[in-house]
């Protein structure tokens, strides 16, 4: 018996150490790839391995793992649907059929067989549990399916900031393509300046340039800092080469810049570069991002590229015309990229670099995708750059109002982005779709206006 | 080796103690808070009603309707943030309402009408339509109050009448689009401001 009893406790003991060693390995190894339930969403791919980003040590979901990230671009977005609304007991039947309080009842992660467009989850005409009454209130959408809401071109559950009736009414007579269309310029330094983040400095000279007497930079890099916005702007080469060391708290040369180095001086363009998904690694402290971790085509040559700034400004040159075009199409390899050099954008932008147009009339792959947007400040109107190139593409009708409108007319700019083909192609062509929303809010408005003509009829 | 099954014994205490700690920490509602401060859930809901009301008349006569109809400086208009204007008093207070609803405060709030320009701030529950037409057939003279039970937890509700208090609130009702009502006049009862406390 005994010996039997020793061999039980040699066999718990082998288990019990294999267990232990199995839940270290899972809790504290670095792959944990294999802890994945699921295919996670474009949207998060390039985080799921830093699960306790969004989940709490049981597994569950962090309340608020979603509005950390998201919260801001939702309330930009003056969300249609805020959680807020749902606490109200009074929706309390509602949430009885979608739990619209919580983020993941609609946006479950790890489930790739029933996530569609946008992360939704949920089956597409979600809208019908709460708005069948407007079937009846609105006779032109007595015969419309509740799966079209969303998918038309017409309402979107968060963001409706371009789509809503008023808007569309006022400016439902636009042209496709306005006269006079360029993009704001950007004045960096004088906001900076403005908001006491740096003090004006004098124009720098190449002999003021600070580097310490070992340092060697040879003549382009001296050449590059010289003629662009740095030295001109009075920064010198110890402003971003000095860093400071944790623990002395001494300040010494580095060669190599830590990627968030511009933070002190572009705050707000590196946490949009952080936000999306050049930057969302080194936001969480993985490696950065590089062209082979994407689920989109890129160039196989530029595969190992890390993504951080000067991957796409550069070093020194901080040619801000290489970023917005040069650099993004030395990684993107889809079609829409590939098409960009043959469409009307692109001679536009080609005829402002070489001079033969205005600056700001050009459109490059930054003005759509990195767009200036204009920012009021105590009374300044400051025009920076959103880093974060996905931010205007969820759903892609977000990006109308910051960019398409500068130039296009709302009709136009709703059609040619609810039709794929046509981005596929960049815009070579007309829209082959048409989104009814102006022409039933027009329609509605008129009947409304003969209606209010009419002399009432006491009762 | 015998110490080893305490461990998730241990465990499992303490979680149960934390939830059991956590949930009689958290348990104290607003009714329980009103009643221990000698509030019943009526006086609460009341002087609740009173801040609100007295909010609301003092942003509608002394921001909107002076700013608007009498001086002529700034408009009130529904899509306030794209055209530069003052928000709407309904879009004000529902702001307040869901700001406080961010907060959990445990009570909640809403600006509900029979006649509403957003269809989705008609009466929902039969204490909602029960007590707006209370309110609007008393002409605001009397409040109303029940109990109902939502998504299976009870709460006190308590409807207040909304009344046009100036001039602008019965001009813009009267010339909206949406609105199914358009011969307001000046201290109407237009809708109702419905509190609710939870009793459980």
């Amino acid at each position: 018996m005994a010996q039997k009893h020793k061999w039980l406790w040699i066999l718990w003991s082998v288990v019990t150490l294999a267990m232990s060693g199995m839940a270290t390995y899972i809790l504290t190894g670095s792959d944990r790839r294999f802890l994945l339930p699921g295919e996670t969403t474009s949207g998060h791919y390039q985080i799921e391995l830093a699960c306790s980003a969004c989940h709490t040590p049981w597994l569950g979901v962090k309340e608020d793992a979603c509005y950390k990230c998201h919260e801001a671009e939702l309330k930009a977005a003056n969300d249609s649907h805020p959680k807020s609304k749902f606490i109200d007991p009074r929706n309390a039947d509602r949430l009885q059929l979608i739990k619209a309080d919580n983020c993941v009842a609609c946006h479950r992660e790890h489930v790739p067989h029933q996530t569609g467009a946008m992360g939704v989850t949920v089956p597409i005409d979600y809208c019908a549990h709460c708005h069948q009454q407007t079937l009846t209130d609105r006779p032109s959408h007595k015969n419309f399916k509740f799966d079209s809401c969303a998918t038309a071109g017409c309402h979107n559950y968060h963001d409706n900031s371009a789509l809503y009736e008023n808007f569309l009414l006022k400016h439902a007579q636009e042209p496709a393509v306005k006269d006079s269309g360029t993009v704001a310029q950007r004045q960096l330094l004088a906001f900076l300046t403005a908001d006491g983040v740096m003090k004006p400095r004098p124009a720098l000279t190449a002999e003021q340039q600070d580097a310490p007497a070992n340092v060697t930079a040879n003549a382009k890099v001296k050449e590059d800092w010289l003629t662009t916005a740095h030295a001109k702007a009075g920064v010198n080469c110890t402003d971003c080469h000095n860093i400071e060391d944790a623990a002395t708290r001494e300040k010494r040369w580095s060669d190599k810049l830590a990627p968030n180095a511009c933070t002190r001086c572009h705050k707000e363009e590196v946490n949009g570069f952080l936000a999306g998904k050049h930057g969302m690694r080194l936001a969480l402290d993985l490696p950065p991002m590089t062209p082979a971790q994407s689920r989109l085509p890129m160039k196989a040559d530029a595969a190992h590229h890390e993504l951080g700034c000067v991957s796409c400004h550069g070093a020194h040159e901080f040619n801000t015309r290489t970023a917005a075009v040069d650099a993004c199409l030395s990684c993107h390899n889809d079609e829409h990229s590939l098409a960009y050099k043959d469409s009307k954008h692109f001679a536009l932008w080609f005829n402002e670099t070489t001079g033969e147009a205005p600056a700001g009339s050009g459109v490059s792959c930054a003005t759509c995708h990195l767009p200036r947007e204009k920012i009021e400040n105590a009374g300044h109107v400051m025009v920076r750059v959103q880093h974060n190139q996905n931010a205007n593409l969820r759903p892609n009708e977000k990006m109308i109002r910051s960019v398409c409108m500068g130039c296009h007319g709302l009709e136009f700019s709703l059609d040619a982005l609810a039709d794929p083909a046509l981005i596929c192609t960049n815009f070579i062509g007309r829209p082959a779709r048409h989104v009814e929303s102006i022409d039933l809010a027009v329609k509605r408005q008129m009947e409304i206006q003969k209606q209010k003509s009419k002399p009432r009829t006491e009762k | 080796m015998k110490a080893k099954p305490l461990k998730p014994l241990l465990l499992v205490g303490t979680l149960m103690a934390t939830i059991v700690s956590a949930t009689v920490l958290t348990g104290c509602n607003k009714a329980e808070a009103a009643k221990a401060s000698g509030f019943t859930p009526q006086q609460m809901a009341d002087n609740l009603f009173i801040v609100m009301s007295s909010d609301r008349a003092v942003y509608t006569k002394q921001v909107v309707n002076r700013l608007q109809n009498d001086e002529k400086i700034i408009k009130a208009t529904e899509h306030w943030k794209d055209e530069k204007t003052l928000p709407l008093p309904a879009q004000m207070f529902r702001m307040g309402a869901e700001t406080v609803a961010e907060k959990k405060p445990g009570f909640s709030y809403a600006l509900l009408s029979l006649w509403p320009i957003n269809k989705q701030n008609e009466p929902k529950t039969e204490a909602e339509k029960k007590g707006l037409q209370f309110v609007a057939d008393s002409k605001g003279a009397t409040n109303f109050y029940a109990e109902e039970v939502l998504g299976g937890k009870k709460y006190f509700t308590a409807v207040y009448a909304d009344v046009a208090v100036s001039p602008a609130c019965v001009k813009c009702h009267n010339d909206h689009d949406d609105s199914p009502k358009t011969d307001f006049e000046l201290n109407d009862v237009m809708g109702g401001v419905v509190i609710r406390l939870p009793l459980d």
